[in-house]
């Protein structure tokens, strides 16, 4: 197996709030529709249940995330990828369904800190306050598309792969050391 | 720069947030239609003064294109539907009728 | 002159000494001072010339609405033009510069202008510089260019840190006065989330300068008390120096936070733009005083009277020892009671009213106050400074009857709500008689979303003066003490003084202007405005407008509210374009999408070439070469040997599900649904006109699953172009699509070696039999998982292998290490774009434009006969896209070998109805061949597949013309020999 590289490498910045890529982990993006009995149960087999609208579900490492009325986000370890897809494909396979390996297709930061909130303040037109917990969120950071939500603590937030060196820089320049509001 | 509640997703978008698709419920008109009725399709628009439904699609969010209800001159927003309707739904209709008596109404 | 006094200041502290310049000069101030405040207190009352006529100019105000004392503030890279002095807090090392002279603000040779000032009237420009035409570009312009513009635009980059912030409330209350503090407090008493906004760093407004009592306490300590009790409320933010910018729809508001303005170089941002949605906007912005229109009111030493209040009560700073008051209403008494107060002498107030009565005129009488009632300023006297004014009647027409020796006047025209962010967004106004002056019509409020009133105005805002009226908001504007309408003063001015009386100061419009403007016919008020630039300066007319208006009215013998306002627009005060570009510059400035092998090609010396948000290597030039050197050696380095190219931002989106063959059916103009599993078909897609909008290969993956490849620039448009479909038209169809662009990395393996290096890295058969042209397969290459598919743009033999982007730098990186000995060399999309050419494919962006068909193109081979309907193929049935006369694509050989320029127009004899010369076709594509040694190009041609062989001629940029004979597009390898090897 070659090794795997993540879209910056692991790369970290320490401001008023901390910033890391993290990854690669794993991802899978499935459609279909979400009331389906046989979607259900394969989560099922993963820990996991279908999360209302809006809102992630999390449980050992594992996560299914809701991002449209008929698409989740499954996140995983990224080694796990293969086996899960094909665990979906055969549960799934009595539906109408879409299954893709989407892990290489994105970029993930953590944003760690006492003032996180505000780094993201200044990039979303999203009322953060009125986040709820285990909300999934899908907006914009500056000009490109991201995903966040609170985990630990912090903010874990998703963007595509190739725009990641832009996302890192709106963090850092956001959480860059007297810019606290 | 509106807002408007995708009805898909629930949340409150920003302008920012949405991508605009113009005029909703546009009737396809394709092979075998006249010359007139595919002028009509392709350029024909209502472009008013007053109510107007539009498409809108949640870009930034769930992606899913929705239809909103809307006056283009006080930028009111009447409510938001699903993009799945043929027509606006009658009780967004009469909302809009009881807000704007002298509406022509729907067609 | 204008001097500190001992005492007093309730801002500074005196314990603190803040060194700056000014035009190279060291002064002194102390820490709260502002730099008017600190100008004032060194006697500088001078402190800039007038844009036309280069007068003489002294500070008039002590807040944003100052339209004299502007600066250029700052030195080496921070250096920012056209800074109010007024609303500049001064810090120690500040520098600034007066503005507009030359050579120095005490001579200025510009001030000629003031001298012919009679040959300088409205719409001067327009009249003078119609003829002769070449006067404009050789004289008129270069003269007016030289003289225009006040401070200079800073040279080098900005070095400071600008950011955005989102911010959401139930209320945003602008403006930190008693109606704003007050209006705060009852919110955050309800639970509201609250959010206040105020432009000075200060709180209090008016109240705490005017000793006013709110609530049986001190306005200072009310306003304290009211801050403290804000502070501990959790719902409520508070913001200072952060200016309510402008309101836009559904309750959105921008504001300008200055954050370390006062602080440059402190690490922090300098300024923050806040981009709130509130549920419910409240603006208690105050009101401005206005001046009165009297000969001289713009000689430094003329100052507005409530302005210079702030500077004796706020700084401690007095502009003169004897202050003649000039008014038309109760407020300015205030002025002469504190200055009474302070020692200071007030010789008279002169009182444009017949009747003086009141409280205000009953405590300055008390203090011994010389109050002439029915009198106005006939001229001040003096030039640089005030010396004296002339006094006459306000009845009549200047005759002047004392003279008084005075060193400042205090004028004061009644005070102007501050009703700009109401009106930003549709708010209506409504015309007060009582106090002579434009207020919220609170029938007819701006809306939000649901429709409900987004803007309430509260306070001086509304026209409400009174605290008790403030605190209890049951104040009606009646309540305030009455302020009759005084345009001009003596109300019978003769020319001589007309000439004489400053509307706008900053872009110096005179009372003459506007009458002329009126009797010239300009009844609008916006293009009054627009003839005599009243309100156009960077002030916007916020003490000029109302009084322009007087005038113009009465000129025009109409009432105020006939003639009414201009358009109230955003911002409120200048905001700078560092604040609105907010974190978008240099690296951030937009989105670079990159490559898994970006670092490689950086690392190899690529030349970019942007492709939407992309960036893809053009070329790589080694060793000095240039571009086109660079380019000839990959073209021929892939066609001989062995070229690698990084494909990746190539659109890929599968599409799957029970009803996706028909889909793929009706977004394509070719058959998709047929495509057995394991091949590839390329297809194209068209818009509903018939106009071709993308193209790719498709595969089919297995009975429910097509991948389809877009153009780069194109994934994901073509993405929401089929969700398009699929969630509005065809939502009952079966179907899912997922754009997975950048899940996988995609090289290009090309040229006659390109087996051979596949074979060495082992894994999968690589070979004509197993995997034939327009076919592909899974499998490994070295190792890495990998899909590949047997396609070629390039005529060569090609594979391009997707292969997960995590390992995409190292994949690629093996293919270069492995293939060194088969002359394995990476190429850009210029040499790209060159073999595409050579073998006759068509470029999307090249060869269309939005108005090309695919019949155009000679592409009917790819439009289906069989499906009863596709995308386009309505469109396409038009009479016009069907006229056999459109231009359509040919090849071009030019007979000397050189190469066509791009773009360029196949002419013919004549010209057309415009007088433009007669066209019969355009180049599309154009290069020179390396492979064929000389220049080859495609382009649409009128009836151009039935011309093989005749010359057309193509006009050049620089004159001359070119040759090229029709040809067949396909250049090179006609029978497709290399890339079915």
């Amino acid at each position: 197996m070659h090794d795997l590289v993540s879209a910056l490498g692991g790369k970290t910045f320490e401001g008023f709030a901390k910033i890391r890529e993290i990854g690669p982990l794993g991802m899978i993006s499935l459609r279909c529709d979400l009331r389906q009995k046989p979607l259900a149960a394969a989560l099922k087999k993963l820990g996991l249940s279908v999360p209302a609208a809006r809102r992630i579900v999390q449980k050992g490492g594992r996560s299914v995330g809701w991002m449209s009325p008929d698409e989740l986000l499954v996140i995983l370890p990224y080694a796990d990828v293969g086996s899960t897809l094909e665990t979906l494909r055969n549960a799934l396979a009595v539906i109408h369904f879409l299954a893709e390996d989407v892990s290489d297709a994105r970029a993930v930061f953590r944003i760690e800190g006492e003032k996180a909130e505000q780094i993201l303040s200044k990039l979303c037109p999203v009322d953060l306050a009125g986040l709820e917990p285990g909300e999934l969120r899908r907006t914009r950071a500056a000009q490109v598309a991201v995903a966040f939500w609170v985990e630990d603590g912090g903010y874990t937030l998703v963007s595509f792969r190739s725009v990641a060196s832009y996302v890192m820089g709106l963090l850092t320049h956001s959480a860059t050391k007297g810019s606290e509001i | 720069m509106l807002t408007l509640q995708c009805p898909y997703c629930g949340v409150q978008a920003d302008e920012t947030e949405l991508a605009p698709g113009h005029e909703a419920h546009l009737k396809r008109f394709s092979v075998g239609s006249s010359d007139e009725e595919f002028e009509g399709y392709m350029f024909a628009r209502k472009n008013p003064k007053g109510v107007h439904f539009e498409r809108w699609r949640h870009a930034y969010g769930c992606g899913k294109w929705f239809l909103a209800a809307r006056d283009t001159n006080t930028l009111e927003v009447f409510g938001t539907y699903s993009a799945q309707s043929t027509e606006p739904p009658a009780d967004l209709v009469a909302k809009i009728k009881q807000k704007r008596p002298d509406w022509e109404g729907y067609k | 002159m204008s001097t500190r006094l001992a005492k007093g200041g309730r801002l500074i502290d005196r314990s603190t000494r803040a060194e700056f310049m000014f035009n190279g000069k060291r002064l002194s101030g102390h820490q709260g001072d502002t730099l008017a405040s600190a100008l004032l207190a060194n006697d500088q009352m001078l402190v800039g010339r007038s844009f036309k006529y280069h007068r003489p100019r002294g500070i008039m105000a002590a807040g944003p609405e100052e339209p004299n004392a502007l600066v250029n503030l700052g030195h080496g890279d921070r250096v920012e033009p056209n800074q109010r002095s007024t609303t500049t807090e001064l810090f120690p090392g500040l520098v600034a510069q007066s503005q507009n002279h030359w050579p120095s603000l005490e001579f200025d040779v510009g001030v000629v202008n003031s001298y012919v000032s009679r040959f300088l009237p409205a719409g001067f420009y327009y009249k003078t510089f119609m003829q002769p035409r070449a006067a404009w570009k050789h004289l008129f312009e270069p003269v007016i260019r030289q003289s225009a513009g006040l401070g200079p635009a800073p040279k080098s980059p900005d070095p400071d840190r600008y950011e955005y912030v989102y911010g959401f409330c139930d209320v945003l209350i602008i403006g930190g006065g008693i109606a704003g503090l007050q209006a705060a407090l009852t919110a955050g008493q309800a639970g509201k989330r609250v959010m206040l906004i105020e432009q000075t760093p200060h709180w209090g407004g008016r109240a705490v300068v005017d000793g006013d009592v709110v609530e049986d306490e001190p306005a200072e300590d009310w306003v304290k008390s009211a801050i403290d009790a804000l502070a501990t409320m959790k719902n409520v933010t508070l913001r200072t120096r952060c200016m309510g910018a402008g309101v836009y729809d559904h309750g959105y508001v921008l504001a300008n936070e200055r954050v370390a303005d006062h602080s440059p170089g402190d690490g922090r941002p300098k300024q923050r733009l806040w981009r709130i949605r509130a549920g419910h906007i409240i603006t208690a912005t105050g009101a401005i005083e206005r001046p009165l229109s009297f000969a001289g009111n713009d000689i430094p030493g003329v100052m507005l009277a409530g302005a210079l209040r702030d500077y004796l009560v706020n700084y401690g700073v007095s502009l003169g020892d004897r202050t003649v008051i000039v008014t038309n209403n109760d407020d300015a008494y205030l002025t002469a009671i504190a200055l009474a107060e302070a020692g200071l002498a007030v010789p008279a107030i002169l009182d444009a009213r017949t009747e003086v009565t009141g409280d205000l005129p009953e405590r300055a009488r008390a203090l011994d106050i010389r109050i002439e009632a029915g009198r106005a300023v006939a001229r001040v006297k003096g030039g640089k400074r005030v010396t004296g004014v002339e006094v006459c009647l306000q009845a009549g027409e200047g005759a002047v009857l004392e003279e008084i020796v005075c060193d400042a006047v205090a004028m004061s025209g009644g005070w102007s709500p501050v009703v700009h962010l109401w009106s930003h967004c549709g708010g209506k106004l409504t015309w007060s008689d009582h106090i002579s002056a434009f207020i919220p019509d609170t029938t007819r409020p701006p809306i939000t979303h649901d429709g409900s009133p987004m803007v309430t105005v509260v306070g001086a805002a509304a026209g409400i003066y009174r605290t008790d009226d403030i605190i209890t908001s049951s104040g009606v504007v009646e309540n305030t003490s009455p302020v009759p309408p005084v345009w001009v003063m003596p109300q019978g001015a003769p020319v001589a003084l007309r000439s004489k009386m400053w509307l706008d100061y900053q872009n110096d419009v005179k009372v003459s202007d506007v009458q002329l403007a009126a009797r010239e016919g300009y009844e609008s008020v916006e293009h009054t405005k627009r003839y005599t630039t009243l309100g156009m300066a960077t002030d916007q007319g916020k003490l000029s407008n109302i009084n322009g208006l007087g005038v113009l009215s009465d000129a025009l013998g109409e009432d105020i509210p006939r003639v009414g306002t201009t358009t109230f627009r955003p911002p409120y005060t200048p905001v700078t374009i560092g604040a609105l570009t907010g974190e978008a510059r240099g690296e951030l400035f937009q989105p670079l999408r990159r490559t898994p092998m970006h670092d490689w090609h950086e690392a190899n010396g690529v030349y970019w070439e942007p492709v939407g948000h992309w960036r893809r290597p053009y070329c790589y030039p080694r060793n000095g070469e240039t571009h086109a050197q660079a380019v000839h050696r990959e073209v021929l380095n892939t066609r001989e040997k062995l070229g690698l190219l990084d494909a990746s931002t190539l659109g890929k989106i599968i599409v799957k599900g029970p009803d996706a063959g028909r889909f793929l059916d009706m977004m394509y103009t070719n058959m998709m649904s047929t495509l057995p599993v394991g091949k590839c078909r390329y297809g194209l897609m068209c818009d509903e006109q018939g106009f071709l909008s993308d193209d790719g290969v498709v595969a089919r993956i297995d009975e429910e699953t097509w991948l389809c490849h877009t153009t780069s620039g194109g994934a994901d448009r073509i993405h929401g172009w089929m969700e398009d479909w699929l969630q509005c038209e065809w939502w009952d169809w079966k179907v899912y699509t997922a754009n997975v662009t950048e899940q996988y990395a995609q090289v290009a393996v090309v040229g006659p070696n390109a087996r051979k290096l596949l074979e060495k890295l082992g894994g999968m058969d690589v070979s004509k039999e197993a995997l034939p042209f327009m076919q592909w397969a899974d499998g490994t290459l070295g190792g890495f998982a990998v899909r590949v598919y047997r396609i070629s743009f390039s005529g060569e033999l090609s594979y391009e292998i997707a292969i997960r982007a995590s390992h995409g730098a190292a994949f690629w990186e093996m293919l270069h290490k492995q293939g060194a000995e088969f002359g394995a060399m990476a190429y850009g999309t210029e040499c790209l774009h060159i073999m595409r050419a050579e073998k006759g494919f068509i470029m999307i962006g090249d060869e269309t434009d939005g108005t090309v068909t695919p019949l155009d193109l000679g592409l009917s081979w790819a439009i289906s006969k069989k499906k009863t309907d596709f995308l386009g193929k309505r469109g396409m049935e038009r009479s016009h896209l069907a006229d056999p006369d459109r231009w359509k694509l040919v090849g071009l050989e030019t007979l000397d070998g050189s190469v066509i320029p791009d773009g360029a127009y196949a002419v013919v004899d004549g010209v057309n109805a415009n007088g433009q010369r007669n066209v019969e076709g355009r180049v599309t594509s154009t290069y020179y061949s390396p492979t064929l040694k000389r220049g080859i190009a495609m382009g649409l041609i009128k009836h151009g597949p039935d011309r093989m062989g005749e010359v057309v001629t193509f006009n050049k940029v620089d004159g001359g013309t070119i040759a090229a004979k029709i040809v067949d597009a396909v250049f090179f390898d006609k029978a497709g020999e290399k890339g079915n090897a």
